[in-house]
């Protein structure tokens, strides 16, 4: 992974966090919850940073990182969008709605435009199945998304 | 309550919010006080009141009306109308589908009459972020009964009379999972609240902590009196920002009561609480998964036993509950064992949550006592099939679960009913499907889902469900045997005996009952190349009709890959070996010749 050079003033940020919980191993999930907060992603940098912080090997906190679906090591678009994969917006037809995203918008599940302003995920159930198929963009819920209506989403922000 | 003549309770739960209800509840705010109402009518934000489908919802008391639907644009004329000229506003009402009346009473609505609420006893009546409201609904009496009156095993003794069997899945009685570790001996123990909800379609424990979070506090203070121990911990998930907000809130005001921390109510017993957050992982729902994930590690289950209650947490006895089972203890401890054990069945005491989606009219939260009929819950309260479809299978217990069918309708609901039919309860996500669903790519859904989530620590479930999922996608692609529904049947036996935690364990069941149950559609899938519902995509057929086949050319011409042949002004036909199902020939036949089968 090329180095990607963090600003002082995040890296401060991060080991004040690690700080926070009294540098404790134990806190390493809490403390990369903070993190992503903070730079939006997990890169190597900052994993490093943390194993120094709180005095454990890099190797460590990369099989957390890498266990955790929350967790991401790529950047995510500007507008990154979450399409529901529960149960209850599966058989509401969700499918067509990520293929819909990925024609679109010519991307696949886990990846980003090349103009870094769409990506695409997918999670499972964020509890409005009433409203299934369910879309985020970021926080903005969509509810009842049809394939058809892929494409005003998208407009949305596409400006 | 009292001062006010009327309360506006405005759903803030996550469907609801997703919907705008939150400037609903600020325009109403102020236009009531703009109007100088704001002595008399209180508007509060509430929890889910279950009723998702038609959300946002507004009821108003103490008249019990009922709206649905509700946008911010309609706020004035609730106010203008309701609240001042005492009008009900009859387009905003719930109709009745099987008659078409408007229904102004909730009480008479058939979604809500088969209901008992005991676990959601709040949700939907009080503001989750005001503590005095919890408190004036019997909140935080039965913590004072139990520290005031009552001994840790005396306690112990009225879970166990009562019952109550752990609502995470497990159904394991939960005054003995107390007795067990209230005998552990250690300085140190833990109270630990199970609030990862991992399965995906299910958000009855995300709608207890949003709706109504001190009755999960006061009920962990209570286990904490009862197995001795003064620290609390909440596991739950990251990607619930609302329910960590309001439990925060409500943590804050507990302690700010005396009712959290040292020397709660003067009783010389201390007692608080910490949350923990999980970051995605379906595994670490499971108890020893969970415990790793709290200590900072990667969240992989180990052998039990040891059991939690005797080593867990940093090796200390921890007592691990899921919400909806600590939702249950204050009720309990206030209306007593002999009255919860009423309710319920044989060996089912109480109440379930069941998170209701999927092809149903009404997808909400419900809460029906134990021995309620599948029936019951999916044409009474659910409404039945969205779309005047026809029934096909109901899915209970998610990921571990099984789908039910026509057969099973007229069971009641209980932990040893759905083990017999071939599912299980589950954590209580429920999902009904249609016509529409294709059984063999429901049970591919879940392996899916399964091989995602393993956490890949032992082989039977970390290879075995990647096999199980690439038969299954065999099949629906059309290049399925019968040696592969065999191969099926024989790889889920050895993974559900050999798997290390429940996840394997359970996994394999969404396959076995499909097939079970299922068993036409699987040999369609394999013998014939068909799937009935049309779900699966390669194994449709576009066919061109003679009769209304005019020779136009316009599919030949688009068919990307010259899959159809034919004279000009002479009969079309596809190539069913060469078409790719890409729909084009569909799209650009205007003499509805072209169809699918
Ligand atoms: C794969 C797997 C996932 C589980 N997920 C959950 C869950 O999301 N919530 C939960 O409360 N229990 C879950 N459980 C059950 C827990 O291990 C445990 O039995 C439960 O939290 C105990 O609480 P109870 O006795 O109150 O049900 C899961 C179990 C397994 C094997
Ligand atoms: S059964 Fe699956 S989830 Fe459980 S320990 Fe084995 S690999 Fe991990
Ligand atoms: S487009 Fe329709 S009418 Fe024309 S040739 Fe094809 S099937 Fe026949
Ligand atoms: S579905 Fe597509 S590939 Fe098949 S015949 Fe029609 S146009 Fe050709
Ligand atoms: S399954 Fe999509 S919101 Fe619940
Ligand atoms: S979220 Fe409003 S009724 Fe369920």
């Amino acid at each position: 992974m090329a180095t990607i050079k963090l600003s002082a003033n995040k890296l401060d940020e991060l080991k004040a966090v690690c700080k926070s919980f009294n540098n404790e191993k134990g806190e390493l999930i809490n403390v990369l919850h903070k993190a992503q907060g903070i730079f939006g992603y997990l890169p190597a940098e900052v994993q490093e940073v943390i194993a120094k912080e709180l005095n454990i090997s890099v190797a460590h906190v990369y099989g957390v990182v890498t266990f955790y679906s929350f967790f991401t090591m790529l950047p995510k678009g500007e507008f990154p969008i979450s399409i529901c994969l529960g149960t209850a917006c599966y058989v509401r037809g969700a499918e067509k709605v990520i293929d819909e995203f990925k024609r679109l918008l010519h991307v696949n599940v886990g990846e980003t435009t090349p103009d870094g302003k769409f990506s695409v995920a997918c999670l499972r159930c964020v509890g409005a199945c009433g409203l299934a198929p369910v879309v985020l963009v970021g926080d903005k819920v969509y509810g009842r998304v049809s394939p058809e209506g892929v494409k005003d989403i998208v407009a949305e922000y596409a400006k | 309550m009292s001062k006010y003549k009327m309360h506006v309770l405005v759903c803030g739960g996550t469907g609801c919010h997703a919907s705008e209800s939150d400037q609903l509840l600020e325009d109403l705010k102020t236009i009531v006080t703009e109007k100088g109402l704001d002595s008399e009518v209180q508007v509060i934000a509430t929890g889910c009141f279950g009723f998702c489908e038609k959300g946002p919802i507004v009821k108003i008391m103490p008249d019990n009306t009922f709206y649905t639907q509700v946008t911010p644009a309609d706020a004035r004329e609730i106010v203008d109308e309701h609240l001042i000229k005492g009008r009900k506003i009859n387009r905003l009402l719930y109709v009745d589908p099987e008659n078409q009346e408007h229904i102004a009473d909730s009480k008479h609505m058939g979604f809500y009459k088969k209901q008992l609420r005991i676990a959601l006893r709040n949700c939907g009546f009080i503001d989750p972020e005001n503590i005095d409201e919890y408190i004036s609904r019997d909140g935080y009496e039965a913590l004072a009964k139990c520290l005031t009156e009552m001994t840790p095993q005396q306690v112990i003794d009225e879970m166990k009379k009562s019952g109550l069997r752990g609502r995470g899945g497990g159904g394991f009685s939960t005054g003995l999972k107390w007795e067990i570790t209230s005998k552990s001996v250690s300085d140190v123990k833990y109270v630990v609240c199970n609030a990862d909800e991992g399965d995906p379609g299910a958000f009855m424990d995300r709608s207890i902590l949003e709706g109504d979070p001190h009755s999960v506090i006061e009920a962990m203070a209570i286990c904490g009196y009862c197995i001795g121990s003064s620290i609390g911990l909440v596991y739950i998930r990251a990607e619930y920002p609302l329910a960590i907000d309001r439990l925060k809130t409500a943590i804050a005001q507990a302690r700010e009561y005396g009712l959290l921390g040292n020397n709660v109510l003067d009783t010389g017993f201390s007692f608080d609480l910490e949350l923990r957050y999980g970051a995605g992982a379906f595994v670490c729902g499971e108890e020893t998964a969970l415990i790793h994930s709290m200590e900072g590690l990667r969240g992989e289950p180990t052998v039990k036993p040891p059991f939690p209650s005797v080593s867990g947490y940093y090796g200390k006895p921890t007592n691990v509950n899921n919400v909806e089972t600590f939702a249950n203890v204050p009720v309990i401890i206030n209306k007593g064992a002999d009255w919860f054990a009423s309710i319920g069945s044989e060996n089912s005491k109480g109440t379930k949550v069941f998170a209701l989606a999927g092809k149903i009219n009404n997808v909400g939260l419900i809460e029906v006592p134990m021995g309620t009929t599948l029936r019951e819950v999916i044409y009474e309260i659910g409404g039945g099939i969205k779309d005047g479809k026809k029934f096909k299978a109901v899915q209970t217990g998610g990921p571990s679960g099984g789908c039910l069918t026509e057969k099973h309708l007229d069971s009641p609901i209980d932990y040893d009913n759905l083990i017999a039919a071939g599912s299980m309860m589950g954590s209580g996500g429920m999902i009904v499907m249609d016509e529409d669903d294709c059984m063999v790519s429901i049970a591919k859904f879940y392996l899916d889902f399964t091989v995602e989530e393993s956490c890949g620590k032992c082989a039977p479930c970390r290879i075995g469900n990647k096999r199980l999922y690439e038969i299954l996608d065999k099949l629906t692609q059309g290049k399925g045997t019968r040696e592969d529904i065999d191969s099926l049947r024989n790889l889920s036996y050895v993974i559900k005996d050999t798997a290390l935690c429940g996840l394997g364990q359970t996994s394999p069941n969404p396959v076995l009952s499909t097939i079970e149950n299922f068993w036409d559609e699987y040999l369609e899938h394999v013998d014939e190349k068909k799937c009935r519902s049309g779900q699966c995509k390669a194994l449709l057929q576009y066919i061109i009709e003679p009769e209304n086949c005019v020779g136009c050319t316009a599919c030949a011409r688009n068919c990307p890959v010259n899959a159809i042949s034919g004279e000009r002004k002479g009969v079309h036909i596809i190539d069913q070996a060469t078409c790719i199902k890409c729909g084009a020939c569909l799209e650009k036949c205007k003499f509805n010749a072209v169809f699918i089968k």
